[in-house]
């Protein structure tokens, strides 16, 4: 953990300090803030920092003990504008918090749960309460726990630092790593050591700064990262054992030597943002080095049909992965789908046809340009397909052979909790990892020369706007805080392993239903 | 096949600066004239452009900004902010929320389809129709190449009636009546809107767009000028026995449509005497007992239905319920009758947003009128100032009837094309199938209850996070 602040001059914060000019510099302000808000600088206090202030949360507000009244304590306007129900601004800022410091927030901001009025919104952890018995709701008995409090783990006195790229089980005693393949066939035994790997992001919808600090981001945690459709840059290559390859409907860029570069291979039959519509890539970023990766012309809009025009059935689905293991007989293989109606049934025709993991891709998520009805209407949210695909997989008996990814919309530490208790043993990560990045989600990725802020672009100009080790570290932080937050949560619930809350239902509670 | 039926739409730009969510503060008081100006720097060249609109009182930036928050976050005095706009947040209301209305604008405008990065912003779901999501399908479906892509997918749909089956006399010829209906190419109906400054030039636009489309405008018979001969075949009147003499109707109405009350059978049975050739329409609100009065013009043999829901979406007579639940309940109860097949339901309030279209169809609608959304097209803020008599802020009747026509021709390609989005990711290739197939669909009253009625009680000695 190295704090990595933002690069931008103003960082963006839910208060304002407005400081008087009947301030006599007594330096009261700097000593009482925790935060380091206040600066003290050639006998003049300034507010250096507004953004870290936690407002109303403060157990020692400045602007109170101002023995001149010069402090007043205000909301950002510009914070008001930021943000959606799904990503309030709340979740934008604690994002960030995570990203600079690895940490949660202490304060002032609400970090679990969005504004989206059901789903993962409405549904809450359910701990027995402290000081009484300590199992927790869905845990089969009581334990000791011989780790720090969860006010410990909040301050971040537990977890500890990656070290290299084999991160486990230090210090706090708690497993969240997860094992990829669990048909105990001949491929790859894969495990990752925390329980998310970087969603698939093409190289053309994002730069390749964002595509190599996810990677190397993905390589320093232990776990993988998607390349998308775009093809596989030659720039990965240090990171082959942590890359995922996708193999998508247009085909762009897939080569039997990428297939055999990787240890898993991912197909995408449809995406959560667009489910049963194709990808669309603007003419716009198709720039050279895009189309050469992609063996297509440069500044022709491309298409991704929908859906494989080589799959009309289960049977061809199988040839299909049938053809990944010929050409690499040790990759796993992932089988990414939508949430029809029908989505159990898919999960475990995706099974028989020989896939390791089940990814399902809910419609929330999604980092590139879709049409807003698809977003908002086609296919069911993922909170009702993760617990109808872990029912039926249990039914038929395989729900052991086959690991469920879920991804779209997973937002923070405590969705994912959510979302493993609901009957997922892992997620994929894709918005927050271009939140951490400072994304601000403005919706205009698609348009113009892509994204103003260098995160999903392709022009020259835009891409340089990120560091690589910054864009690197701004990730693994946040990661870094979603693991401890992650295991504060799991030792709440008596858990000593992140398994052990797949499918605990009883560890949730929905409000709507208490 | 038929030949295509595609929408030519062209840009049609608006003639008051749409209002935007959120506006620049740019204080200059303090500026330290950097070398380097942030402002110099926008990624959009927004301040190079800057301009005030001397009609509106508008600074240009406002439109053009595209809340990349770049300058806010880089000036070195923290001079340049960005705020929401009460203007913006104070249009329309719950159900014709600000961000649908400037979705419609810009609709109208360029004729796209919106589409953004990012995921999904809004809420999880929502009353009426959203609290229901349409189907796709992984693998079986028409292949997709772009929505006009090589397979054909239909929107045409049928109004009129047509028998349950052909009786035959002894020599084998038809003895009975064959099927009277007529093709629209899209089962969307343009319809005057319960409110507006629309001017005998904006009715003009709309019955001109109707005829671009290959659709109708429904519009009361009093508001048809002698002038719009031309339009005929693409208005639906509405009669009022009350006033209009239904003698002196022109004939050449392909279909008429009334309002219900007690003494409608008299009326119906008028109809068909003095407009043989025309598809009789009646229109009955949605109340309590719109099932019954559906179930007895269907069983009088009335080829169309008309059911009115609120200009909110919701049924007339309660708050409670929504469009969606009253189509639902009226097309089923006409299953149930055994004659859905051989009548129309149309519907109307309310209808937003294009997926709307797709969900009342699969909620058993043949089509919908819309109407509202032809007045936001003109750029109305729903401010409704006019129902009170006063000034319209963007003078809609001041329009020329071709950038009414064109704006709404816009709106509604815009429209159809994500009718073709969501019926191809249905694996439906026509409209006329999509009608009541509740199995391509998804509830929130079941699904959410169904997933989370069974999680964890709240119960003593636990607590929530």
């Amino acid at each position: 953990m190295v704090r990595t602040p933002s690069r931008f001059r103003n960082p963006i914060g839910k208060y304002r300090l407005h400081r008087t000019s009947a301030c006599i510099a007594c330096g009261l302000c700097v000593e009482c803030c925790p935060y380091r808000v206040h600066v003290m600088r050639r006998e003049r206090v300034e507010v250096a920092r507004a953004y870290l202030c936690v407002g109303h949360d403060c157990k020692d507000p400045c602007h109170l003990k101002c023995p001149e009244g010069a402090l007043s304590l205000k909301r950002s306007v510009d914070f008001d504008t930021l943000g959606d129900f799904r990503w309030t601004p709340d979740l934008l800022a604690s994002t960030w918090h995570m990203a600079e410091t690895g940490t949660v927030p202490p304060g002032g901001l609400e970090y679990r749960t969005g504004a989206a009025g059901g789903g993962f919104d409405k549904l809450r952890l359910r701990f027995r309460k402290e000081g009484g018995s300590t199992a927790g709701g869905g845990a089969k008995e009581e334990r000791s726990a011989p780790w720090p409090s969860s006010s410990g783990a909040r301050k971040g006195e537990t977890g500890c630092p990656p070290r290299g790229s084999t991160w486990t089980e230090d210090g706090d005693g708690v497993d969240v790593g997860v094992e990829l393949n669990r048909r105990g066939d001949h491929a790859h035994r894969i495990r990752i050591e925390v329980p998310f790997y970087g969603g698939g992001m093409s190289y053309g919808s994002v730069s390749i700064t964002t595509m190599l600090s996810r990677v190397k981001a993905a390589a320093l945690l232990g776990t993988f990262c998607c390349t998308g459709e775009g093809g596989y840059p030659d720039e990965l290559k240090p990171y082959d054992d942590h890359v995922i390859t996708q193999v998508a409907t247009g085909l762009f860029g897939v080569r039997e030597e990428t297939i055999q570069r990787v240890r898993i291979v991912e197909f995408k039959y449809a995406q959560g943002a667009k489910p049963g519509l194709g990808g669309h890539l603007l003419g716009d970023k198709v720039t050279p080095g895009v189309a050469r990766m992609r063996e297509a012309v440069a500044g022709h809009p491309l298409f991704s049909p929908f859906p494989f025009h080589s799959v009309y059935s289960v049977e061809d689905h199988k040839k299909h992965v049938d053809w990944i293991k010929a050409i690499n007989p040790k990759a796993l293989v992932s089988v990414k789908v939508s949430t029809p109606t029908d989505v159990d049934m898919v999960a475990v025709g995706s099974y028989y046809a020989g896939a390791h993991i089940i990814h399902l891709d809910g419609s929330y998520g999604g980092t590139g340009a879709a049409p807003d009805i698809a977003k908002k209407n086609i296919a069911m949210p993922l909170e009702y397909a993760v617990p109808r695909v872990h029912r039926f997989l249990q039914e038929e008996g395989v729900r052991d052979q086959v690991t469920v990814i879920a991804s779209g919309g997973i937002r923070t530490p405590h969705d994912l909790a959510k979302i493993i208790a609901l009957g997922a043993d892992g997620i994929c990560t894709g918005t927050a990892d271009l939140v951490a990045l400072e994304c601000i989600r403005c919706h205009n990725c698609e348009s113009g020369r892509g994204c103003a802020r260098g995160i999903a672009t392709t022009d020259p100009e835009l891409m340089h706007l990120i560091d690589f080790d910054w864009g690197t570290q701004r990730i693994v932080n946040l990661f870094t805080a979603w693991r401890r937050e992650l295991v504060r949560i799991l030792q709440r619930f008596g858990m000593r392993s992140l398994s052990e809350l797949v499918g605990q239902t009883d560890c949730l509670a929905h409000l709507d239903y208490r | 096949m038929p030949a295509k039926y595609l929408i030519q739409t062209k840009p049609e730009p608006h003639r008051f600066e749409p209002l935007t969510p959120s506006g620049i503060i740019a204080w200059e008081e303090g500026c330290l004239k950097c070398a380097v100006c942030v402002k110099k720097l926008c990624v959009y060249g927004v301040y190079d452009r800057r301009g005030l609109n001397p009609r509106q009182m508008i600074e240009s930036i406002d439109n053009q900004c595209m809340n990349c928050m770049r300058c806010v976050q880089s000036c070195p005095r923290e001079l340049i902010h960005k705020s929401r706009n009460p203007e913006y947040t104070a249009m329309g209301d719950a159900h014709w929320t600000p961000d649908i209305i400037a979705r419609l604008w810009y609709q109208a405008e360029t004729g796209k389809i919106p589409v953004s990065g990012a995921g999904y912003p809004g809420p999880f779901s929502g009353p009426g129709f959203d609290a229901m999501w349409t189907d796709m399908s992984e693998i079986v479906r028409p292949t997709r190449d772009g929505i006009h892509g090589r397979e054909y997918i239909s929107t045409a749909v049928d109004l009129g009636k047509a028998p349950a089956h052909l009786l035959f006399d002894e020599a084998g010829g038809v003895a009975s009546e064959g099927p009277q209906v007529d093709a629209i190419p899209l089962p969307i109906i343009l319809r005057l809107p319960p409110f507006g400054d629309g001017s005998e030039d904006t009715l003009e636009g709309w019955a001109l767009a109707a005829r671009r489309l290959g659709t109708f405008f429904s519009v009361p018979l009093g508001r048809v000028r002698a002038s719009w001969g031309e339009f005929g075949p693409s208005l639906i009147p509405v009669l009022d026995p009350g006033v209009d003499d239904l003698q002196r109707v022109p004939k050449w109405f392909r279909i008429v449509e009334m309002g219900w009350d007690e003494g409608w059978r008299g009326r119906f049975e008028r109809l068909q005497s003095l407009f043989p050739s025309a598809l009789a329409a009646f229109r009955i609100p949605l109340v309590q007992d719109a099932q019954e009065r559906a179930a007895e013009l269907a069983d009088a043999g009335v080829p169309i239905i008309h059911l009115e829901g609120g200009v909110d979406g919701r049924w007339r007579d309660t708050d409670a319920r929504y469009l969606k639940d009253g189509i639902r309940a009226v097309h089923l109860r006409l299953v149930e009758m055994g004659i859905r097949n051989q009548m129309t339901l149309l519907v109307s309030g309310g209808i937003a947003m294009a997926e709307q279209v797709a969900k009342s169809i699969i909620c058993g609608a043949d089509a919908v009128f819309i109407d509202l959304p032809l007045l936001i097209a003109l750029e109305c803020r729903v401010c409704r100032r006019c129902t009170d008599g006063l000034p319209c802020p963007v003078e809609i009747g001041r329009a020329a009837p071709d950038w009414v026509a064109s704006r709404v021709v816009n709106l509604v390609g815009a429209w159809h094309n994500q009718l073709l989005e969501v019926m191809g990711a249905m694996g439906i290739r026509d409209a006329r199938r999509l009608r009541g197939e509740v199995g391509r669909a998804m509830f929130f009253e079941q699904l959410d209850r169904e997933t989370f009625g069974s999680l964890g009680r709240m119960e003593e000695g636990f607590e929530l996070e």
